[in-house]
């Protein structure tokens, strides 16, 4: 009986449930946080007043969501497996990866080098490694990012960040 | 004073730099929207960094290039390959590809590219005809009707986007949240930067832009291994020529067809946030049950082609209706267009074209001339088309996300946008894996400042809040508001074959006859009573058609 109560509660708490939870906890930050705004004298409609309410707004939709989750039965699912997980979602991690080391080396290595790098690496991770590919890449990377960086600088007239190693 | 503007708009559109900025939008609006898995929207927000150092009639014609090429483009994938370009050209697929398949190809792009045309045409007139007029009522909406505008914005583009409606609302307020951060416009008190200095601005609109729409878009194409690796259409196409003397004929043949695709598509576009994904299925299903050989359409019936693409071109002009008279994007390119007007310190209001007539006649201007010149462009976007998706999705998709970022960089020169970008890419690409549209979040975005100021503008006025319920025109838009919020009910009580669903039609009718009828003026109060009496007459016939003549399901 007690196996079977364990198996309900799983069921209830789906992706949706897990949501709904996060954004009534976000709400319940930010709202905490209005109370540190700034009181601005002699202002009509305080500055706190706009977030509180729409923050308020989806504190709502939040229980409702919430409520629904729980009430309604989740869809039949495989069991979650993690290396499953990873296999789908392997491309936009990579992707998201990538990006968030090529931010991390833009001030250093600025964005032509930063850009080539952040291209042919990622595109010999997802495409694969080979020699006609690291040639393509390589190509790719070069006159995608280079056209652009010429593109922006001359002809737009847009100062892109050099790198502290090249200045 | 009208001709005088339209002269100075013409002179600014077709001069010669304009042109060929106009013309390199379209050609890319076409390539672009051919591409199966990008969207215009996505391909309007990748051109939007290239027109900051362009003046705005230069930047919003390149746009406006961008989107007309991008509706037209749609229609390549979805004839050629039977895979829609885009999701404004789902219902092409229906017709044009066993059209394409019977050994017809030319007729049946030409069909479509002739349709987007004349569309295009008929929403262009009725933009220029349609837009100013709309602006003069808006003048005379209060704070409290526009704020109550916004919520019926957020409202009816979370129960028409995809998935529930819940979560439609949730994306919108989330997206209202967003535009809180920053300093506020009106006291100037910072909010939930957390001590973080970059964040004292607020967020920027491009990178939340770019992040939520191509990022998330992107990274959901590539998801699959095997199918980013290989070129984005399998197999080798010729290039094939179009049957334009055939396609004209028959297009003026079906002129009904085409007539009432456009009045269709043009009313999606009014309707603020409803794009062109939903204007060419509901077009496509109008003709159909207009049709009196029905069992022909799915089989290369040209009506079917003529009303999806005629439809999802007219829904642009409807959609920059909205935009220019009441500065309320019509679809999500146009709240791209808001962004980018706002960026050059132009904010739309009902006030837009009396106080900006050049750039507002230009933009009617450059909109119709995107119609000619995308009839012009594209047999040879069709050939770059077949060369393009010759390309793996993974190579494209890794040089735009570089492009994402210089492109976001060049907005205020700080890389604090580019993590933003970073940002709202993780947060749009989960917002999607889970359900959440991405539509009413960016309207929230949008509209949010818009939303805040005229509730302060009210609450200084009067602290009678009842004034957002009891003028006209914020009553209009409760109604509006409510009934669209209600949609999604009504459609599953129809699907359920409940009984009241028979009523839904003429009580929205009636509910929204009783503000205008509060209205000023003899014309709005006689138009209420006509409404109200209709629907009266719609409830007597449903009582004595009894309960089996239910709407048609939806």
């Amino acid at each position: 009986m007690d196996r079977l109560k364990g198996l309900d509660m799983k069921r209830r708490i789906n992706r949706d449930t897990i949501t709904a939870l996060l954004l009534l906890v976000l709400c319940g930050v930010l709202f905490h946080q209005t109370f540190n705004i700034r009181k601005v004298p002699f202002s009509e409609m305080g500055s706190e007043v706009w977030p509180r309410f729409v923050l308020l707004l989806m504190a709502v939709l939040a229980v409702i969501y919430l409520f629904q989750s729980m009430t309604t039965p989740a869809p039949q699912r495989a069991p979650f497996s993690f290396k499953a997980w990873l296999g789908a979602y392997r491309n936009p991690l990579i992707c998201f990866g990538m990006f968030f080391v090529f931010l991390l080396a833009l001030p250093w290595l600025g964005m032509l080098v930063a850009g080539v790098l952040f291209v042919f690496v990622t595109q010999t991770i997802l495409g694969g490694a080979g020699h006609r590919r690291w040639i393509v890449h390589a190509l790719v990377a070069l006159v995608s990012v280079g056209g652009m960086w010429l593109l922006f600088t001359y002809a737009l007239g847009v100062v892109l960040p050099r790198g502290e190693l090249f200045s | 004073m009208l001709f005088q503007n339209l002269l100075a708009a013409f002179g600014e559109v077709f001069a010669a730099y304009n042109l060929m900025l106009m013309a390199l939008g379209v050609m890319g609006g076409l390539i672009a929207g051919s591409i199966p898995g990008f969207t215009i929207t996505m391909a309007v927000v990748l051109a939007l960094p290239f027109t900051f150092g362009m003046s705005p009639i230069e930047g919003l014609s390149t746009m406006l290039g961008v989107y007309v090429g991008g509706l037209t483009g749609g229609m390549f994938a979805s004839i050629l390959i039977g895979i829609p370009g885009t999701p404004s050209a789902i219902a092409t697929t229906f017709d044009g590809f066993p059209m394409a398949r019977q050994g017809r190809p030319g007729l049946a792009l030409g069909l479509g590219l002739w349709a987007s045309f004349f569309g295009g045409l008929i929403s262009a007139v009725v933009l220029v005809v349609l837009a100013p007029n709309l602006a003069v009522i808006g003048l005379e909406f209060g704070p409290w009707d526009y704020f109550m505008l916004v919520c019926f914005a957020l409202t009816i583009a979370a129960s028409l986007s995809e998935g529930s409606l819940l979560k439609g609302l949730i994306a919108g307020v989330f997206g209202l949240l967003v535009a809180t951060v920053g300093e506020d416009h009106i006291n100037g008190a910072a909010r939930f930067t957390f001590g973080f200095e970059s964040l004292g601005g607020g967020f920027a609109f491009l990178p939340v832009l770019i992040g939520l729409f191509a990022f998330s878009q992107l990274l959901s194409d590539m998801s699959d291994s095997q199918a980013a690796r290989q070129p984005m259409m399998a197999g080798h196409h010729r290039a094939v020529r179009i049957e334009h003397r055939q396609a004209i004929l028959l297009n003026l043949r079906h002129r009904l067809t085409l007539l009432r695709s456009s009045a269709i598509g043009l009313f999606i576009g009014l309707l603020p946030a409803a794009g062109s994904s939903i204007s060419n299925i509901l077009a496509y299903d109008q003709t159909k049950k207009a049709s009196k050989t029905p069992q022909e359409f799915g089989q290369g019936a040209p009506q079917g082609l003529i009303a999806s693409e005629s439809s999802n071109n007219a829904t642009a002009g409807g959609a920059l209706i909205m935009m220019m008279a009441l500065g309320i994007p019509g679809d999500a390119v146009t709240a791209v267009m808001l962004g980018a007007l706002t960026i050059h310190n132009i904010a739309p209001s009902p006030t837009f074209i009396s106080t900006a007539p050049v750039l507002a006649y230009g933009i009617m201007v450059a909109y119709f001339l995107a119609n000619f010149m995308t009839l012009a462009l594209t047999s040879g976007a069709l050939r770059a088309f077949l060369l393009v998706t010759r390309v793996p999705l993974y190579l494209l998709g890794v040089v735009i996300l570089a492009y994402c970022a210089i492109g976001v960089f060049t907005l205020n020169n700080t890389t604090f946008d580019i993590w933003t970008l970073l940002a709202f890419g993780v947060i749009g690409f989960v917002m999607v894996k889970n359900g959440f549209p991405l539509t009413p979040m960016v309207l929230g975005v949008v509209l949010g400042p818009l939303a805040e100021l005229n509730l302060s503008r009210s609450l200084s006025t009067s602290d009678d809040l009842s004034l957002f319920f009891t003028r006209p025109w914020a009553m209009f838009f409760v109604v509006m508001g409510l009934f669209s919020a209600c949609f999604p009910v009504y459609q599953a009580a129809v699907r359920a074959g409940r009984a009241w669903a028979r009523f839904y039609g003429s009580v929205f009718i009636a509910c929204a006859s009783v503000p205008l009828m509060l209205m000023e003026g003899g014309f709005r109060t006689a138009l209420g009573v006509a409404l109200l009496l209709v629907a009266l007459f719609m409830v007597r016939r449903q009582l004595r058609q009894g309960p089996g003549s239910g709407p048609p399901r939806v």
